[in-house]
């Protein structure tokens, strides 16, 4: 089984695999925070530093305690978890802008910590070992978004999902309901940021370095836009967002040093012409349905 | 060494302030975060420099045209990503804005390169006076001078005139305002206006007192500047200025007693404190969420 899989990685081009790799563990992290904004509609800023607490956790565990991989992720995406619930109490009482500050602030402090935190190298960064696993890394990557975005599914349509639904389109009326609200906030948080820990991992693991630096403020603007520009609570969204932003670069990549230019002026241009972002609002499975049916009357 | 301090920190302050203002006029309005804010105080400071070292204009002259300038800027960017946005959701907006950012910072680069431009000598003279125990430069001195007649005229403008009460009625209640006649599109482009002329000349300072002018200064200070308006309670004028001065000194007194490595996270750790303690910020009125 791994023989097979690591001659199907290794007929793709080096190049090519790379990004595919990039779009995975993109996904998952675009997921985590389409949880958050997209279905719970509490706008995070922060999400990077839940990446880098993930990342660090997850090369920390490799390197000193040299954990199998999976049981690895599992752990940093329950340490992540932790974090968030421990961090969501206090924060998530807040309302709209005022959360997102206070996440965007809380990601500088995580920053910072991390740039003067000795068992991580301080602002040198981390050299992160290769991952020893019968199963190749971008399989894993591929797997993990897979199962992310069905998990992700999953919970839209269930009872929690419905719950997070009516907590983003109006807090007072779903407390009215009897829904839980401060619990529902923070088991959504919790779950977006377990994510982000697991796609951290991965990105330290897949990169071999990881820099405090890395998980900026920008980092999580860049994970916000794919899910804005997919479509806010979108799974389908979310993964075409995440392939679209992370292979723009290098689609534009002959545009040599336009290339950020043309990137951010793309982004003005299609939020204008496309608000609820490129599939937001899309009904997939009344699509497919409706698709099936014009088919069969066409018979 | 107190007193000292205090001025240093008084002096970071106001230019914080100064930013901070034109988020949280334009926030009190239509309710957008402009992340395109530091962006505008970035060019700011690069038309400051560049009309002092072409044009060999003096210090007050270069804070003018870059008001001037940035004046234009800040109602263009209006005009072409935020205007169509306006009745859609709020975080298209925002990302709309964070483009314009990225759009801005990276045309900045591609113009002026990646390294830190200088200020020319002559652009200031530079002075120490000595008062009481403290030095204080007589660029410390400019930079207060400068912000504090900035935000009395603000003050006026808001207060005193028409266009002022418009602003304030907008803010107020967006729609009522609409019918009573009032211009709403021509009032959020005159506070977008003043709030980029202000953040200009807060580019121009801060690019003569750090003697540094660079493509990615308008990130952090845009940041700091809009935590500083959270602070003070975001939407309230002068809540935006004690936000930027409380700041201000609080990181150089941080600096002072040795975190000088935690500097950023100073900022941000009290922003999130006296959020948790007080969620509107210090001078934010609090609004009460009806069904």
């Amino acid at each position: 089984m791994g023989n097979v899989l690591q001659s199907l990685v290794a007929s793709i081009d080096p190049y090519l695999l790379q990004i595919l790799v990039n779009i995975g563990i993109a996904v998952v992290l675009a997921l985590g925070l389409n949880v958050i904004v997209g279905l719970t509609g509490q706008l995070s800023l922060g999400h990077a530093a839940f990446m880098s607490i993930g990342a660090f956790t997850s090369a920390l565990l490799t390197i000193k305690l040299g954990l199998p991989f999976s049981l690895n992720l599992l752990l940093t995406g329950s340490v992540t978890a932790l974090v968030a619930t421990a961090i969501g109490f206090p924060i998530l009482r807040l309302s709209g802008d005022y959360l997102a500050i206070c996440t965007l602030g809380f990601a500088e402090i995580v920053k910072v910590f991390f740039l003067n935190f000795e068992p991580t190298n301080k602002a040198l960064g981390l050299s992160v070992p290769a991952v020893r696993s019968a199963i190749p890394m971008p399989i894993y990557v591929w797997a993990l978004a897979i199962l992310a975005a069905a998990l992700v599914t999953f919970i839209g349509s269930s009872r929690f999902g419905r719950a997070l639904k009516a907590i983003r389109e109006d807090e007072i009326a779903a407390e009215a309901m009897g829904v839980d609200v401060a619990k529902y906030k923070i088991q959504a948080f919790a779950l977006g940021s377990f994510l982000a820990g697991v796609g951290g991992g991965l990105y330290a693991h897949f990169l071999g370095y990881i820099n405090p630096s890395d998980f900026g403020f920008l980092k999580s603007v860049d994970i916000l836009s794919m899910v804005v520009l997919g479509g806010l609570g979108s799974v389908p969204g979310s993964l075409l967002g995440a392939s679209l932003l992370t292979s723009a670069p290098e689609f534009l990549r002959f545009m040599s040093q336009y290339r950020m230019l043309v990137y951010g002026a793309l982004l003005v241009f299609l939020m204008v012409f496309r608000p609820m972002g490129l599939l937001g609002g899309v009904n997939f499975r009344e699509l497919v349905l409706r698709v099936l049916r014009l088919r069969r009357s066409g018979k | 060494m107190l007193l000292q301090q205090i001025i240093n920190g008084v002096a970071l302050g106001s230019v914080y302030a100064l930013i901070a203002l034109g988020y949280t006029m334009v926030y009190g309005i239509i309710t957008l975060i402009n992340f395109a804010h530091g962006e505008v105080f970035m060019a700011g400071a690069f038309i400051g420099l560049l009309l002092i070292s072409y044009f060999k204009v003096n210090v007050f002259v270069a804070i003018v045209g870059a008001m001037l300038v940035c004046m234009v800027l800040g109602v263009l960017i209006e005009f072409v990503a935020y205007r169509p946005l306006r009745k859609s959701s709020r975080l298209s907006a925002l990302i709309s804005a964070i483009g314009v950012s990225i759009f801005l910072s990276s045309l900045a680069l591609m113009l002026f390169g990646a390294d830190a431009k200088a200020f020319p000598d002559t652009a200031f003279p530079v002075r120490q006076l000595r008062v009481g125990s403290a030095d204080v430069s007589t660029l410390q001195l400019l930079i207060i001078g400068v912000s504090a007649c900035l935000m009395v005229g603000l003050e006026f403008i808001v207060h005193k005139t028409k266009i002022g009460k418009a602003m304030r009625a907008t803010a107020e209640d967006y729609n009522t305002a609409a019918l009573m006649g009032i211009d709403v599109n021509r009032v959020i482009s005159f506070t977008f206006a003043l709030g980029s002329a202000l953040a200009a000349a807060g580019g121009v300072l801060v690019g003569v007192l750090f003697d540094a002018v660079s493509f990615n200064m308008g990130l952090m200070a845009g940041l700091k500047a809009f935590a500083a308006a959270v602070l003070g309670g975001i939407g309230s004028i002068p809540g935006a200025m004690l936000g930027g001065l409380l700041l201000g000194i609080s990181e150089v007194f941080g600096v002072a007693i040795g975190y000088s490595s935690y500097r950023d996270a100073i900022a941000f750790s009290i922003l999130v404190l006296v959020l948790l303690i007080k969620p509107t910020g210090l001078l934010g009125q609090k609004i009460v969420k009806k069904v």
